[in-house]
């Protein structure tokens, strides 16, 4: 089959691969119709995600048809469901999971003493990822395996396209979950830092949830005239102070919720001093991460407010203000999003009209042309905001 | 490279059996090889300096050398860096210095003066593949006005904004336990000096 396949930094390849079989009972085989390439993608593209080995699959945006089930999930599945895969692997059993705490699932991750080590305690497994997480193949493919099948899927409607219910499997509850964890109130404002695709289902979220005011951060001009169409209030940070702004916003109150939907690649300028310093402790390997915006989120956020993170880190970072931090009584929740938890909720949004996520697509691809789109989505050439892959 | 990737696999990971183009262009490979020259020869001058400036006439300007070195790689790590056109640009603002500090070796009073000649060759050779590597990795990441597109059409709420703002007012409609122990917020009322 073919496949997209990570053989170094900036190195991505379609490459032909030998077919997935099952391997255990509880396994499932699809044939996908639809996949994505993630902003957590790049972070492999450029390396910044230790642990990847060449030959490995990427991709953890996927859905399809099942094509062959294993004896043990055969109550679950059957033969031509169309299923959504979530990008976290989960047993259904452990505690975490009956706890809803998918991403965190005691049992999936096959490269457990590994991670026990790096993380203290491991977390899921997960598709076209870090080894940290398994290294299990990814489905930006022709087909997948899905380990734990049986639990391991969302089944999803017919009267739905591929591209209403594709990013049930990470974005749509990602940017959800962001905005669930800042237990939003009428009153809110809810300040939402990168305007790429989570931070767009973020927006939404925090509109759905009924935040009284969504103010999202970004400097790509069609990412903000996105997030204007979805209820935002936007800040253009090249050319606006984003304290200010939001302080304006706010009666000089700032912020009383905060997300960061950017991660661990904040952009880097000479008007942040900060970043330039994160940038080059980052090549010299004294810093994994660049975290000016959690600075720039706890400065802002109003005393008793709360952090959401939403945006992947993947380890290190320098010069975080705890002082501020402990002092506003700020609250700080994060995590890879539980997927399954949110599902029942969102399906029925989308099915009601409430919301249709594939207004985030801009481009179409086939697989084949998942290399030059890792690029043209790496630079923001081409409008581009979210890619979905045809194998 | 597909040896490579199939020697560290997993038993159960898929194989390799043919691979396809890469991500990677030839400016990219190109701007890869400089980054990898730019260290090898920074530390060569940081620790060959004295030999170096032996070699075309130019002894006593052995700091000179090491701190060119050094310039060299820092610019070969920012090239390896996904910065990689800061790093480019960077190499060739250091060709320019290198040309002009060997172009002032190249003199009828230096006895090394065909190895300064040389060098300064070799320089403005690579300077080229700075150049090309500069400018065509400036061009792949280009954007410009027509990368600009205008997505205010794009609400992602099939019954539009305000629908969705209404849908959230509904659902927080539900009535909640009230909590009677905690003490309203004060808002307003008379200011106090403290």
């Amino acid at each position: 089959m073919k496949a997209l396949v990570w053989h170094g930094k900036e190195d991505i390849r379609c490459d032909t691969v030998s077919d997935p079989e099952i391997e255990d009972a509880r396994d499932a085989i699809i044939k996908v119709t639809s996949c994505a390439i993630c902003g957590s993608d790049l972070h492999l593209f450029h390396n910044y995600i230790p642990a990847m080995k060449p030959g490995d699959i990427i991709g953890h945006e996927m859905m399809g048809e099942v094509v062959d089930v294993g004896p043990s999930a055969k109550g679950a599945l059957k033969k031509g469901d169309r299923i959504v895969v979530p990008f976290t692997i989960f047993c259904g059993e452990c505690d975490q999971c009956k706890r809803g705490n998918f991403s965190v699932c005691e049992r999936s991750n096959r490269n457990k003493e590994m991670a026990d080590k790096v993380f203290g305690h491991t977390t899921a497994g997960l598709f076209g990822y870090t080894h940290l997480t398994g290294g299990y193949p990814g489905g930006q493919a022709e087909y997948l395996r899905v380990p734990l099948a049986d639990k391991t899927h969302i089944k999803v409607p017919d009267s739905l396209t591929d591209e209403q219910v594709l990013f049930l499997g990470d974005i749509f509850p990602t940017g959800w979950q962001a905005a669930v964890h800042c237990e939003i109130e009428p009153t809110d404002t809810v300040a939402i830092w990168g305007c790429g695709p989570v931070g767009q289902m973020a927006i939404r979220s925090a509109v759905l949830l009924g935040a009284m005011q969504v103010v999202a951060i970004d400097r790509i001009p069609e990412r903000l005239s996105m997030a204007e169409a979805g209820g935002a209030i936007t800040i253009n940070f090249d050319t606006e102070s984003v304290v200010e702004r939001l302080n304006d916003l706010t009666s000089g109150k700032g912020p009383d919720k905060c997300i960061d939907a950017v991660g661990l690649e904040s952009h880097v300028s000479m008007g942040q001093p900060d970043t330039l310093l994160d940038r080059a402790k980052q090549m010299t390997m004294l810093e994994s991460d660049r975290p000016h915006v959690l600075r720039e989120m706890i400065y802002v956020c109003r005393p008793g407010g709360i952090i959401s993170i939403a945006g992947v880190y993947g380890g290190l970072v320098d010069k975080i203000p705890m002082g501020p931090a402990m002092n506003k009584s700020l609250t700080f929740r994060m995590g890879q999003t539980h997927v399954n938890r949110w599902t029942d909720d969102l399906v029925r949004r989308i099915d009601e009209g409430q919301i249709d996520p594939s207004f985030v697509i801009t481009h179409t691809a086939k697989l084949e042309d998942g290399p030059e789109m890792y690029k043209v989505f790496r630079n923001k050439q081409d409008g581009c905001i979210k890619v979905v892959l045809k194998p | 490279m597909s040896f490579i990737a199939n020697a560290t696999r997993y038993e159960d990971s898929p194989e390799i059996i043919s691979t396809g183009p890469s991500s990677l262009s030839s400016t990219d490979r190109l701007a890869r090889n400089l980054g990898w020259f730019s260290i090898g020869l920074g530390l060569a001058e940081m620790f060959a300096a004295r030999s170096i400036s032996r070699a075309i006439g130019m002894e006593g300007s052995e700091n000179l050398i090491r701190a060119f070195g050094a310039r060299e790689v820092a610019s070969g790590m920012l090239t390896l860096s996904v910065e990689r056109k800061a790093g480019l640009y960077s190499r060739v603002a250091g060709d320019a210095l290198d040309l002009a500090v060997l172009s002032t070796a190249v003199k009828d009073d230096n006895p090394k003066r065909g190895n300064a000649a040389i060098a300064l060759a070799m320089v403005a050779g690579v300077t080229l593949l700075d150049v090309a590597a500069a400018l065509g990795t400036r061009q792949q990441r280009l954007r410009d006005e027509d990368d600009i597109r205008d997505y205010s059409d794009r609400s992602g709420f099939p019954k539009g904004v305000n629908a969705a703002r209404t849908q959230a007012e509904r659902d927080n409609r539900e009535p909640e336990p009230e909590v009677k122990a905690l003490p309203r917020p004060q808002t307003g009322g008379a200011e106090h000096r403290l």
